[in-house]
């Protein structure tokens, strides 16, 4: 299972490289979007796939149980990669209206502005 | 184990969430921001005399005992920056005050520098890897906004690769955490340490310790700094004074951090990566620095030669090697800042940006024009200014280790920091004068005051050279020790 993992890792980090090199904005910023879904899998699948009940005290025998830190940090990953997501597609947004292109070639722009 | 441990980041975040809700009153913000900052200041100096007495000191959130829980960690190293970061932000305030002007100041700017320096001020105190991310994302966040803020077309198109650049570094400061977890099932820094020591360095550890080397050279700009210079001109004067004093500071006291307590075990293979990659910064940042005739280029070259000068000490890593890093990191985030706004205020008062469409300009601004004579003798390293003792340090420890290539390459890049300010000089101030006395534009009050003061932090950091010794000694000795640390958190 955890090969699996890996691979489908390997294979959202392949799509989302190809999106990031792409030429419109919008499909970078899916990329990284992609990119950092790539990362939460990978951090769960290193803390070790379901090996034991979950993490709670309880009537059920504990002696084995899933490690609970890979989660939390998935869930502060998220809400950080959520709030950035957010933040740059209105900046894309508001730069496509400013500057009236999305395409990453056009904004190199002169030096001297 | 005290709370005011926790000050230098909480109190920057509750201040700035209240200034959400003051939006329209921007003097009372103003107040607020410089209360709340010289309180911040305040305690992280009364934090610096207490560990000098009392060792280290740590504060275990919820009360959760290391490793199990997130901790702050406060050592002099950490706490020297967190001083000098909220003096240098206070100041770059007190020109914003006068200079950013009122539609920036509306858009929330004093709650985003206060959310920018909680980002900083928690990455220096941190001691648990996983809330260095967290905090690295609070700094970029605020960084993301502040760059943007006034959404010129030229600020526009910066950001844009600013935000993908830093984005993408995040992701690999997250695989490179994924890696370390799987390895040592464990996120706080000391505990990482003393298994990483237990253990020994496996190839597979030092394989993750270079993902995390790629991660902090994008950071502080290491060699991967083509995203620098353009991103560093964009945004107003104050915001890039900010920028260029603070951010890739502290790409580089992670770095040295991690090197130094975690992965210092196979110094031949990350410390030579290390050297070899600061003297490539040099090389780059010496030719970037007299390419151009754009002042703010130049200027944020000279920031990138300023990062493979620290590092060199990182790489060398004696004892006085990292004291002059040490050293050397107090005077640059002063001296950066001030060179920052020197040179916004040079294109604020003749609107050129290029060093030879102005002249004479220290005929019209005698202060200003000494002022950028004297920073830039500070950066050259000539005595008794603050760069001084940093680079002698440095260059003492290299010759100790035998690292002569990077003792040279070291001291020819500031003949190069020398000669592309000195470029500036003649050409912008002396000369005949371009603006006349009729139609120049009145130097303003808060400006002078706020070069003042840096110039003024310069030559304390450079004369009282002697009276910052036992805390930078105390710093470097921690980071040469990485048991000292080890046993503050984990005892």
């Amino acid at each position: 299972m955890e090969t699996l993992m890996i691979i489908l890792t390997g294979v959202l980090v392949t799509i989302a490289t190809y999106l990031v090199l792409s030429k419109s904005v919008i499909r970078v910023i899916l990329g990284t979007a992609v990119y950092s879904h790539a990362a939460h899998l990978l951090i769960i699948t290193m803390g070790g796939l379901k090996t034991g009940n979950v993490p709670i005290l309880g009537d059920e025998d504990i002696s084995t149980f899933v490690d609970p830190l890979p989660q939390a940090l998935i869930l502060t990953s998220i809400v950080i990669s959520f709030a950035v997501t957010a933040l740059v597609l209105v900046l894309a947004y508001r730069a496509y209206q400013t500057l009236g292109t999305d395409n990453m070639e056009e904004l190199r722009g002169s030096k001297y502005e | 184990m005290n709370n005011i441990i926790v000050l230098p980041m909480a109190l920057p975040i509750m201040l700035g969430i209240i200034l959400i809700f003051l939006r329209p009153y921007i003097k009372t913000q103003r107040v607020i921001t410089v209360l709340g900052l010289l309180a911040t200041i305040g305690t992280s100096m009364y934090m610096l005399h207490w560990i000098q007495t009392d060792g280290i000191i740590r504060l275990d959130f919820g009360g959760w005992e290391p490793p199990f829980g997130i901790l702050f960690v406060a050592d002099s190293f950490a706490v020297i920056l967190v001083t000098v970061a909220s003096i240098v932000t206070l100041i770059c305030l007190i020109y914003a005050f006068s200079s950013i002007g009122e539609k920036i100041e509306n858009m929330y700017f004093y709650s985003f520098v206060n959310f920018l320096l909680a980002g900083v001020n928690g990455s220096f105190l941190t001691g648990d890897i996983f809330n260095l991310y967290v905090n690295f994302e609070i700094m970029l966040l605020a960084s993301y906004v502040l760059i943007v803020l006034g959404g010129k077309r030229m600020q526009l198109r910066e950001s844009l690769k600013y935000v993908v650049i830093n984005i993408i570094s995040s992701w690999f400061f997250l695989v490179a955490i994924a890696y370390l977890y799987a390895q040592l099932g464990t996120l706080n820094m000391a505990h990482i340490s003393v298994l990483i020591s237990e253990s020994g360095q496996t190839p597979l550890l030092t394989v993750t310790s270079l993902v995390f080397l790629i991660v902090f050279a994008l950071k502080s700009g290491l060699l991967l700094y083509f995203w620098l210079p353009g991103s560093y001109s964009a945004p107003p004067t104050a915001i890039a004074a900010l920028f260029g004093g603070l951010l890739t500071k502290v790409g580089i006291y992670v770095m040295i951090r991690v090197f130094t307590l975690i992965f210092y075990h196979e110094p031949q293979i990350t410390h030579t990566i290390i050297g070899i990659l600061a003297g490539l910064t040099l090389v780059m940042g010496s030719i970037g620095a007299i390419a151009y005739k754009d002042i703010r280029q130049i200027v944020a070259y000279n920031v990138i030669i300023a990062v493979g000068f620290i590092l060199v000490g990182l790489a060398v890593m004696t004892q006085e090697a990292l004291e002059g890093a040490v050293y050397y990191l107090m005077h640059d985030m002063v001296a950066k800042s001030l060179l920052f706004l020197l040179a916004g205020t040079m294109i604020t008062v003749t609107g050129e940006k290029r060093l030879d469409n102005m002249s004479g300009l220290i005929r019209n601004y005698p202060a200003f024009g000494w002022m950028f004579f004297i920073v830039m003798l500070s950066l050259a390293g000539v005595p008794p200014l603050s760069g001084f003792i940093g680079k002698v340090l440095v260059g003492q420890g290299a010759i100790e280790a035998g690292s002569y290539v990077l003792l040279a390459l070291a001291f020819i890049s500031s003949i190069f920091v020398l000669y592309s300010l000195l470029r500036i000089f003649l050409n912008s101030f002396w000369g005949e004068t371009i603006i006349s006395f009729d139609d120049e534009v009145p130097m303003k009050r808060g400006w002078i005051v706020s070069f003042g003061l840096l110039t003024a932090l310069m030559f304390t950091f450079g004369i009282g050279a002697e009276y910052f010794a036992p805390y930078v000694a105390d710093a470097a000795n921690t980071l040469l020790n990485p048991q000292i640390y080890i046993d503050a958190v984990l005892e």
